[in-house]
């Protein structure tokens, strides 16, 4: 595994030359399934290093049960499962702690000399600094989600695992998250799994856009378009209606 | 909040606002303001005592008039009497309280945090709480004869049933999604217990802690009442003897004070322990 910078160093937008690094994560023929009813059948999937893939799909078909195998949170399942580095998770609920405030929410079972310093850099990040010693209950619901992302990153995980993080928030709020998420990808390149219903912003913030559906990987659209990239990009629209498409055309079974 | 973002404004917080004040803040503060409303009726209810015994009306025998319980309470702290009897009996209730406590939470934790902990100690926990525990009272004297140790296990075991069930459906309450924060954030078990278990279960916990020291001064009430040769127990009880009813008014409330006053501090410590609920900004 690549070592991994500190909290607020920038790593160099391109990796150094020399052998690769490995995948943040590598799936064969994984499966799962509840009571006899297979919700994963036979998933492959590769997230190479520092990419980011958004995955799609209908509600039910396996998003969260995916993330969850990755995440080490299910044990139970077929195939194989290959996650080199740390893995972190941003919950659609922020997950806090609400007795603790909110660096040591980011700092928890952090092992590191300084926590609240690491903490108070983490949260900088997010531009959350100045509410560091404030009780999570007296967040608001974005301010929550960027404690959390706060939490993860600290980390330096080498796979980030984002489950529907913005679903709950207003319309605005979403945009200055997706332009905040961005930046922090940008800045500490993990590998990143984002789940969502949400076409549009799978178009406007990942390198690959995969469809789940019948416990598969129906498709896999690669998005070669530089960031920041204007929703009424005319390539976006295309790629966009063949999304739309191809998740309405599960519904309807064809391959 | 400096940060230009157009974040949904706070969420109301989770916890249930305390009971009996349902009106939101704003609305309180004239109440509290006015707070010696509640003053007038007890003080008159004592100013028509004074004066019902001093006009013969309340016979002193039966109940004597406020002034001569503050005489006798002024006496009483004088020569020291008043103040080794209570010094007795918070020992007892002490000693008692810290015992039941340990193993009111101490068994909780067993049972909350695994199931053949739950397996083990649930059961026979269950069956004491349906049993009336002053019915063990012949038992005890019949166990531990009549010193010390029937009043104290008694009280442990008054403290210890409360904090248990509380303390239980606690831990037994904690978001399970906490649970699996902790495996993604790779938390030690004593890390999970630590930081998440016992804090989540705090307000449980508390709520134990003050029906326990309630049922903890009335099993001291009971268990001074059957045999003691000191406390304040013993104290009214003697001055029944000698028709005294003055110092058995003054016990009486002597424990109600008692009890009022670890009230408040249970009260004073969930305020600080559960802070986060209110959301209050750091001291
Ligand atoms: N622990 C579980 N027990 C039984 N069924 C489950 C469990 N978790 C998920 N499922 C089922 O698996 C299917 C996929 O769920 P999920 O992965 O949460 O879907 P998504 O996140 O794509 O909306 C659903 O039909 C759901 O009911
Ligand atoms: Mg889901």
């Amino acid at each position: 595994m690549a070592p991994r910078t500190g909290p607020g160093l920038t790593r160099p937008p391109v990796p150094p030359v020399g052998t690769p690094p490995p995948d943040a994560a590598r799936l064969r023929a994984v499966g799962r399934s509840f009571a006899g009813r297979a919700v994963l059948d036979a998933v492959d999937l590769d997230i190479g290093a520092g990419e980011f893939v958004a995955l799609l799909g209908r509600s039910g078909s396996g998003k969260s049960t995916l993330l969850r195998v990755l995440a080490g949170l299910d044990q139970d399942f077929d195939g194989e499962v290959t996650v080199p580095g740390p893995t972190m998770v941003a919950f659609q609920d922020p997950r806090l702690l609400p007795w603790k405030r909110v660096w040591a929410n980011v700092a928890l079972g952090l092992g590191s000399a300084r926590p609240r310093e690491d903490a108070l850099a983490a949260l900088a990040e997010v531009r959350l600094a100045e509410r560091a010693d404030a009780w999570p209950l007296t967040l608001s619901g974005g301010e929550a989600q960027r404690v959390s992302l706060a939490r993860a990153l600290v980390r330096e995980p080498g796979l980030l695992l984002l489950d529907e993080p913005f679903g709950a928030l207003d319309a605005l709020t979403r945009i200055t998250m997706h332009d905040l998420v961005l930046r922090l990808w940008r800045r500490h390149r993990p590998g990143v799994l984002l789940v969502t219903h949400d076409v549009d912003e799978a178009l406007l913030l990942a390198d690959r856009v995969l469809v789940l559906a019948d416990g598969r990987i129906a498709h896999d659209v690669a998005v070669d378009l530089d960031r920041p990239r204007p929703r009424e990009d005319g390539r976006l629209a295309a790629l966009r209606s063949r999304l739309l498409t191809e998740l309405g055309a599960t519904r309807t079974g064809q391959p | 909040m400096s940060t230009p973002d157009t974040d949904a404004p706070p969420r109301t917080p989770i916890a249930a606002p305390p009971a009996g004040s349902p009106a939101p803040a704003p609305s309180r503060r004239p109440r509290r303001s006015r707070s010696w409303h509640r003053w007038v009726s007890p003080l008159a209810l004592l100013a028509l005592w004074q004066t019902g015994a001093m006009l013969g009306v309340i016979p002193e025998r039966l109940l004597p008039s406020p002034t001569t319980i503050a005489a006798t309470a002024t006496d009483l702290l004088g020569d020291g009497t008043l103040g080794a009897a209570i010094g007795v009996s918070l020992r007892r209730v002490v000693a008692g309280f810290a015992i039941g406590a340990g193993a009111g939470v101490g068994l909780a934790l067993l049972a909350g945090l695994s199931r053949w902990g739950e397996n083990l100690v649930d059961p026979p926990l269950q069956m004491l709480r349906t049993l009336p525990i002053f019915g063990l009272i012949p038992l005890f004297i019949l166990w531990f004869g009549i010193g010390e140790t029937p009043k104290v296990t008694l009280i442990a075991l008054a403290v210890a049933i409360p904090l248990y069930v509380n303390t239980l459906a606690g831990v037994q309450g904690v978001d399970a999604r906490f649970g699996e924060l902790a495996a993604v954030l790779r938390l030690p078990r004593a890390g999970v217990i630590g930081h998440v278990v016992v804090p989540g279960a705090l307000p449980g916990l508390l709520v134990g802690l003050r029906l326990g020291l309630g049922s903890a001064w009335l099993a001291l009430i009971v268990a001074e009442q059957i045999n003691a040769d000191a406390g304040l127990g013993f104290m009214i009880n003697s001055a029944r003897e000698f028709l005294r009813t003055d110092i058995v008014v003054l016990g009486l409330l002597v424990y109600s004070l008692l009890g009022l006053l670890t009230d408040a501090f249970v009260r004073l410590l969930e305020r600080r322990a559960l802070a986060w609920r209110h959301g209050l900004a750091p001291a």
